[in-house]
């Protein structure tokens, strides 16, 4: 009796050992994704492993949530009113740290894999990640319009996990794409606590003559401009040549 | 085949884009309008930022307008000393266009004024279509009544200059004028604005008609080369490789389109055009009168 009792306070002792005893190792298909004049969008696999030292514990689920994030950027909101009989923009609130892009993909519903308190402290769901959207009608309003967007969203079923330790998803990036560091994070859940997460980073960007386009029109407007000018008339002149000439 | 736009920041369907082009082309031949008016809406309809519709739309009509005034040129129908009054005007004009469209954006309320622009003056250029192509089926042969010339209060002007092409003794206040209300129009609608310039021209300062069409584009390709250069310098919005597709689809359109016109029954074609001019005039007028389904819009960056 009294070995029974020792053993398992040994084994509860132990358990959050175990737990933690559980690693992620992870992958991603690119680090890099380079957008080209015919870019259409990218899918990413993500996929990995857990690597144990112990066997793994039966009692409570293991949960897989990745989440992919674009770049934060300030935004504003408008609303329209109705003024005189026509829908204009009224009010509108400037919000701060918004991803332009934010998924959630996870081997179940969030909810059943994630305790509310660790949902806070490593910022996954969709309202901790982007808190403007919890107090005020605009955040709600951004997190609807991004959501019907397909910019931000929850996919509870994407990842799939082989033997609780091979996982795979794939998410797939829009093609109106913003530049920038999309980072992506691998959670690994048991019992709604988070036991060890993984963090990597996707560069997005221009590549080849939409990368000299896009710079020359930023940094160097003047120049861009009359580039963008002297095409034009070349482009006009040309027309007309080729034209008179088909004409004989 | 998609393609991905630098400056708009999205991507659209190449073949989608080059078609656009090539039907507002086709029109602009068959009927010898410039088409801007059309061809930046159609690009907000698609999902175009309006900001980069207005600036890119500027710089294809460079393009076309440069075509057009060559032949134009080569006939000598072009009153060059007009076209550099009417220019000096459409500057001064273009420049405020800007500047109050630069303002408006960030007050938020730059879409409403071109789309304010837009139904005005869409609604304006398709009603009197209509009425003259309507006028044209039914024939009304009566011998066109004697042009009355007006004189008056234009002539009372000071600043008189002598245009020897256009054959006129006049102030320079009332081309200015005009060069400048075109001028704004450009900066704001990303169009030419023959429209408003040739009937100008032609009932308000008495010019020829034959040297109308070239002296206007004359003046257009100037005024919206300036549009572009300085949408692309304080506003970064021009991207290039939109206007070269709509370019590309333009050309051929045009080309395309004066050769069908002149097979076909222009008068028909006229209500068509109207009637076409009208509905995206109600498109964006019932944008503005109907509750919106989303009443609430993002953009990028702080205020």
């Amino acid at each position: 009796m009294t070995l029974l009792r020792a053993l398992l306070i040994t084994m509860l002792m132990l358990l959050p050992l175990r737990a933690a005893g559980e690693e992620v190792v992870a992958g991603l298909s690119q680090a890099r994704v380079d957008i080209t004049a015919d870019f259409s969008g990218a899918e990413i696999l993500i996929f990995g492993a857990v690597k144990r030292f112990a066997p793994a514990p039966t009692d409570e689920r293991l949960g897989v949530i990745i989440t992919v994030a674009g770049p934060p950027q300030t935004v504003t909101v408008r609303r329209k009113d109705q003024v005189a009989g026509i829908w204009v923009n009224a009010e509108s609130r400037s919000i701060a740290e918004v991803p332009s892009f934010y998924a959630i993909t996870s081997n179940g519903p969030l909810d059943t894999l994630l305790s509310p308190g660790a949902d806070a402290r490593y910022r996954i769901s969709v309202p901790q990640f982007i808190p403007a959207g919890t107090d005020t009608t605009f955040g709600d309003a951004l997190l609807r319009i991004r959501r019907d967007s397909g910019d931000y969203r929850v996919e509870p079923r994407g990842v799939r996990l082989d033997e609780d330790t091979l996982f795979r998803a794939a998410v797939a990036l829009p093609a109106n794409l913003t530049e920038g560091l999309y980072s992506t994070r691998i959670f690994l859940t048991r019992g709604g606590e988070v036991i060890d997460s993984h963090e990597t980073m996707i560069n997005v960007s221009m590549v080849g003559i939409e990368r000299l386009t896009f710079n020359l029109a930023m940094q160097r407007p003047v120049i861009y401009g009359i580039l963008c000018v002297v095409l034009a008339v070349v482009a006009g002149w040309g027309a007309s040549a080729v034209f008179r000439m088909i004409r004989g | 085949m998609q393609i991905y736009l630098p400056v708009a920041e999205v991507s659209v369907n190449l073949f989608l884009l080059l078609g656009l082009g090539g039907v507002v082309g086709m029109l602009s031949g068959l009927f010898g309008v410039g088409g801007g008016f059309l061809i930046t809406p159609f690009l907000f309809f698609i999902g175009i930022p309006p900001a980069v519709a207005v600036a890119t739309g500027a710089n294809q009509i460079v393009a076309s307008s440069v075509s057009g005034v060559l032949a134009h040129l080569r006939r000598r129908s072009v009153d060059l000393r007009m076209g550099t009054v009417l220019l000096i005007g459409g500057l001064i004009g273009s420049g405020f266009g800007i500047w109050l469209f630069n303002l408006l954006t960030r007050l938020g309320q730059v879409e409403l004024l071109v789309t304010l622009c837009y139904v005005v003056f869409l609604g304006i250029i398709g009603l009197l279509m209509l009425v003259e192509g309507i006028r044209a089926l039914s024939r009304q042969r009566k011998g066109a009544p004697p042009k009355r010339r007006q004189r008056g209060w234009i002539h009372a002007l000071p600043f008189k200059m002598k245009f020897r092409a256009s054959g006129l003794y006049l102030s320079v206040i009332p081309p200015l004028v005009v060069g400048a209300s075109v001028g704004v129009l450009a900066a704001i609608m990303g169009v030419g604005g023959g429209f408003i310039m040739v009937p100008a021209m032609i009932y308000l300062l008495n010019m020829p008609t034959k040297v109308v069409i070239g002296t206007s584009l004359f003046q257009i390709i100037f005024v919206t080369a300036f549009t572009t250069l300085m949408h692309a310098i304080t506003n970064h919005t021009v991207d290039l490789f939109l206007a070269l597709v709509l370019l590309l689809g333009g050309v051929v359109g045009a080309q395309l389109g004066s050769r069908i016109g002149v097979k076909l029954k222009a008068e028909q074609l006229r209500v068509l055009l109207a009637l076409l001019v009208l509905s995206v005039c109600g498109k964006l007028a019932l944008d503005l009168l109907l509750q919106p389904s989303e009443l609430y819009s993002i953009a990028q960056g702080g205020h």
